[in-house]
């Protein structure tokens, strides 16, 4: 893959497959014969992505095509099965626990569920003081409250209620005391998952916003997830489409959503509601979702694609580069069919 | 901000015991018990495990409101001369030392092993939960059996008469923690999935405190309730080894070495010595029962409306 | 009584240990033939509980307190319990959120079916199949014979609420209720769900309540929006004009605050803070800490919810 500058965060070829086959006896089969079956969830398969310093890259997708394993495997929550993922120039999915302790400073989370990210029996105060006293053992009592407030300011909660428990706060507060959490170490690459999908559209706003100010006072690197393709047009400078595991086109916001390439992409955006578009007319797939236990041969989205050939049902497209660094995987773009 | 005071005072919790009669008479019964258990040696008329204060001519003497009562034995005494409300006494405090500290013991080994099968799974999980399934399948009984016949040999039947309470204790509590092993687990597996805990494992924390720190102190409640129902059955589980002289020695009677002693009396009319304790323990064992009831139904999230 | 569906001056309470709180205050609307309208707003503003309000189905502590609703010119919120099962489920259906609520796990989609066709109708297994398969055909399943023995797990999250949707259609209702019908659902299936509800309401004339908290939705279904605040509508009137020229404050709030209203990149338009909780409702209007225009009389005197502009009605003094 060609970048313009060194990328701060480069994902190449990550595999990520869980096996969900249970113990010995969940594992046994008896077609024709005898024998032990496993049954494994392809939930990232073979992406490769990187994030530039000061972007914002969103990876969007629907339930279930794998986002938010993706974020986790380059946090290493999960080891990937193979591909590398690199930080920096450093190379950090194979390391221990121990030597991926300086870079948990460097790159942090922030969640999708504001009442269950927060442990309900710690306080604002513990929930944020345990990550800085963790990491600076030297930190003194008063410099840790100084940081603490110091931060909430930043997120906009009130610092005198830094003894308070989660369920004292409201689901756009807690979202902000999750988002404190993940500044606090003062990090520069932040994974957010879902951020704002499960607060209200006005709370939403503000999470959006705050997001984008700290972006700028912190000088912060985001790698966006969501399934809200409104929200990734408006916050994001570059876009992965991720559909059953694979990226299937990755551009910029701008590219994207004015040229989307990609059938899927276009199926994608065309649904989106948009306000005041009385009876937008959407592209209809066919088809169901297949399960990421049972992944299509060749393209996985051949079996919803309305023009899927032969080659798409055989062959694994590549993942192509076009003329303004989009990336496309799909044979009707590379061979330039009619779509429509 | 409210103190923790006026938190308690406005919560649920208080509400719905305020609300509940059986809840409110268990828990004054329970009070009364745990006073008596505790203050034994000062309310009791006479102290049952000296012996310098029992005499055998006022063995079986019957309580105070029937034929031949004295007032100086309100419930009568036992074979041996012993006043029966004092032995009562001193009997419940020993059960209840007892329960408590075989409870703690089962709680130990319980929430620890419970917590590192949920949270660490695979290998770990299959091993500790088979270890488990392993001894809830011996009968405690059958432990017991084992353990104070080696006890006994090892240093002396003299011996066990001092080291009764501590060896029941550990027995009971040995044979019981895959209870709480179970139930800790099932809950950790719930929490072990939530976004909080990922967070402190995005943040770098050790297994160890992301164990005990964040996960253990959000499984805790249904350690509570457990805890209850635990205390009435190794209550239960002491008498039952008395009752069968594996448990504690008729010097030193429990309520379930009391109820054995007079089960030989039972028909040549003093019932007395086995109906009364048999009513005692009964009755606290049921306190506990409620109230451990009405714990898990106040304590149970899918219930609980704030 | 010329509406389909009228519903006067509605409020709900909801009785509760430190006393009663008001869930709905004053809430009117009519629906007509064929008709639909969008019920918007965040979590806890009270659209959930006015559908449900509808059909009677408020589940203790709360209860209807004030106004009534009228149905084809008969006031329901009267009739006794026995009579309002006759209606609901049967003239006036309603769809949820999660279809798992629906559906019970153990039993085929057929069976489901053609039990409740069976309670309601007096007809035999073979009709009631007969009129299950014609629904599931209504609502574009692909091969409707096998879903009928299937179970709902088999079935994906976009098929399963196709299957609600043609259970509710079981008894050809007057009225479908949708509460959050696809929020649970990814957006192209969202679009098809939204495409069938539509085209159901056109071809049969049904009238169609869709409460949800997405304005990009509503806009796209509905003829008429409800916007509720606190458990009062506070705009009420044509899709079109609600959308482009909204009249109150917090609609225009909550349009700005949509991502993709404006130019990306841009600070959102946010409304500060945040809702009030039911238990503490501000005197005055409701929206006064909120809102930009809120003046001194906003503080003290309710807003009358009256006809404003091009149509619309709404609770505020400032317009």
């Amino acid at each position: 893959m060609t970048t313009h500058q060194t990328p701060l965060l480069t994902v190449e070829n990550v595999v990520k497959h869980f096996d969900i086959s249970g113990g010995f006896l969940d594992q046994l089969a008896f077609k024709g014969g005898i024998h032990l079956e496993k049954t494994t969830v392809k939930a990232v398969n073979n992406v490769s992505l990187f994030v530039n310093k000061g972007e914002t890259l969103s990876v969007v997708g629907e339930s279930g095509c794998g986002k938010s394993t993706l974020a986790r495997v380059i946090l290493g929550l999960y080891r990937p099965n193979s591909g590398k993922i690199f930080y920096d120039g450093q190379r950090i999915d194979h390391l221990s626990h121990e030597q991926w302790l300086p870079y948990r400073r460097k790159m942090q989370m922030i969640f999708q569920d504001p009442y269950a990210s927060l442990n309900p029996r710690k306080t604002v105060r513990q929930t944020l003081e345990e990550p800085l006293r963790f990491h600076n053992p030297k930190m003194t009592a008063q410099e840790a409250v100084d940081k603490v407030a110091y931060v909430m300011e930043q997120v906009g909660v009130d610092p005198a209620w830094i003894g308070r428990y989660p369920h004292e706060f409201s689901g756009g507060q807690r979202q902000r005391i999750s988002i404190a959490r993940g500044l606090i170490l003062d990090p520069n690459f932040i994974v957010a998952d879902e951020p704002v999908s499960a607060l209200d559209v006005s709370i939403q706003a503000q999470i959006l916003n705050l997001l984008m100010d700290l972006r700028e006072k912190h000088d912060l690197t985001y790698l966006f997830i969501t399934h809200d393709l409104s929200v990734v047009r408006h916050i994001s400078s570059r876009v992965a489409v991720l559909y059953l595991g694979t990226v299937c086109e990755l551009a910029s916001a701008k590219d994207l959503f004015e040229s989307p390439r990609h059938p899927y992409t276009r199926a994608l955006l065309s649904a989106i509601p948009r306000i005041g578009e009385k009876k937008a007319k959407h592209i209809k797939l066919k088809g169901e979702v297949p399960t990421p236990v049972n992944l299509p041969s060749g393209c996985v989205f051949h079996g919803r694609c309305v023009y899927a050939r032969d080659r798409c049902r055989k062959e694994f497209p590549r993942f192509n580069e076009l003329s303004n660094s989009t990336f496309v995987s799909c044979h009707g773009v590379e061979e330039g069919w009619d779509l429509g | 901000m409210k103190t923790k005071l006026q938190q308690f005072t406005e919560s649920y919790f208080l509400y719905s015991f305020r609300r509940d009669m059986v809840a409110m008479a268990s828990f004054a019964v329970l009070v009364i018990f745990l006073f008596i258990a505790f203050a034994a040696p000062w309310i009791s008329p006479m102290n049952p495990y000296d012996s310098v204060n029992i005499d055998i001519m006022n063995s079986e003497i019957p309580p105070m409101w029937m034929d031949g009562g004295s007032k100086e034995f309100p419930l009568g005494t036992d074979n041996q001369g012993r006043d029966m409300l004092s032995t009562m006494f001193y009997g419940l405090r020993t059960s209840i030392i007892i329960g408590l500290g075989a409870v703690a013991i089962q709680a130990a080994i319980g929430v620890v092993l419970g917590l590192m099968a949920g949270y660490l799974g695979g290998k770990t999980d299959a091993i500790l939960m088979r270890l488990a399934d392993i001894q809830f399948s011996f009968p405690y009984l059958m432990v017991a059996i084992f353990m104070s016949a080696i006890f006994q040999v090892v240093f002396g039947a003299g011996s066990f008469e001092q080291m009764a309470i501590p060896l029941l204790t550990i027995i009971i509590g040995l044979s019981n923690w895959p209870m709480f092993a179970r139930t800790i687990r099932a809950s950790v597996m719930g929490e072990k999935n939530k976004e909080y805990v990922e967070a402190a494992r995005v943040i770098g924390l050790p297994q160890r405190i992301i164990m005990f720190r964040h996960i253990l102190p959000n499984a805790l409640t249904s350690v509570m309730v457990i805890s209850t129902i635990q205390v009435a059955n190794a209550v239960m589980s002491e008498a039952a080894l008395s009752f069968l002289g594996l448990g504690m020695p008729v010097t030193k009677p429990s309520l379930g070495s009391l109820i054995r002693a007079g089960q030989e009396f039972f028909f040549s009319g003093s019932w007395w010595i086995t109906v009364l304790p048999g009513l005692w323990l009964v009755l606290f064992v049921l306190v506990i029962n409620l109230l451990g009831d009405w714990l898990r139904d106040v304590l149970n999230p899918k219930l609980y409306k704030g | 009584m010329s509406h389909l569906l009228e519903v006067r001056d509605l409020e709900v309470k909801f009785a509760l240990r430190s006393g009663d709180i008001t869930a709905i205050d004053g809430v009117s609307f009519n629906l007509d033939p064929g008709e639909r309208l969008g019920i918007v707003g965040e979590s806890g503003a009270g659209k959930s509980v006015t559908g449900f309000a509808i059909i009677n189905l408020i589940s203790k502590p709360g209860y209807i307190s004030r106004g009534s609703i009228y149905f084809e010119g008969n006031e329901i919120s009267a009739y006794s319990l026995a009579r309002m099962r006759k209606i609901r489920g049967n003239r006036i259906s309603m769809i949820f959120q999660d279809p798992m609520m629906t559906l019970n796990p153990v039993y085929t989609i057929g069976f489901q079916m053609i039990e409740t066709l069976q309670a309601h109708r007096n007809i035999s297994k073979t009709q009631a199949r007969a009129i299950a398969l014609d629904k599931l055909k209504k609502v574009y399943i692909p091969s409707p014979e096998k879903r009928l023995s299937q179970y709902p797990h088999e079935l994906s999250g976009g098929m399963r609420q196709r299957i609600i949707i043609a259970i509710s259609l079981l008894a050809d209702p007057a009225i479908i209720i949708a509460d959050e019908p696809t929020t649970a659902l990814d957006v192209t299936i969202q679009a098809e769900i939204m495409d069938l509800l539509q085209e159901l309401c056109e071809r049969d004339r049904m009238g169609l309540i869709l409460i949800t908290h997405d304005l990009g939705v509503v806009s796209q279904v509905t003829e008429k929006i409800a916007v509720m605040y606190a458990g009062k509508i506070i705009e009420y009137g044509p899709t079109e004009t609600v959308v482009h020229h909204p009249v109150h404050p917090y609609t225009i709030g909550l349009i700005g605050s949509i991502p993709g209203s404006i130019e990306p990149g841009k600070d959102l338009k946010q409304i500060p803070g945040m809702m009030p909780t039911l238990t503490n409702i501000p005197p005055g209007c409701a929206f006064n800490p909120r809102c930009e225009l809120a003046a001194d009389i906003c503080t003290k005197k309710t807003p009358v919810f009256e006809e404003k502009q091009n149509g619309i009605m709404a609770a505020c003094h400032m317009k």
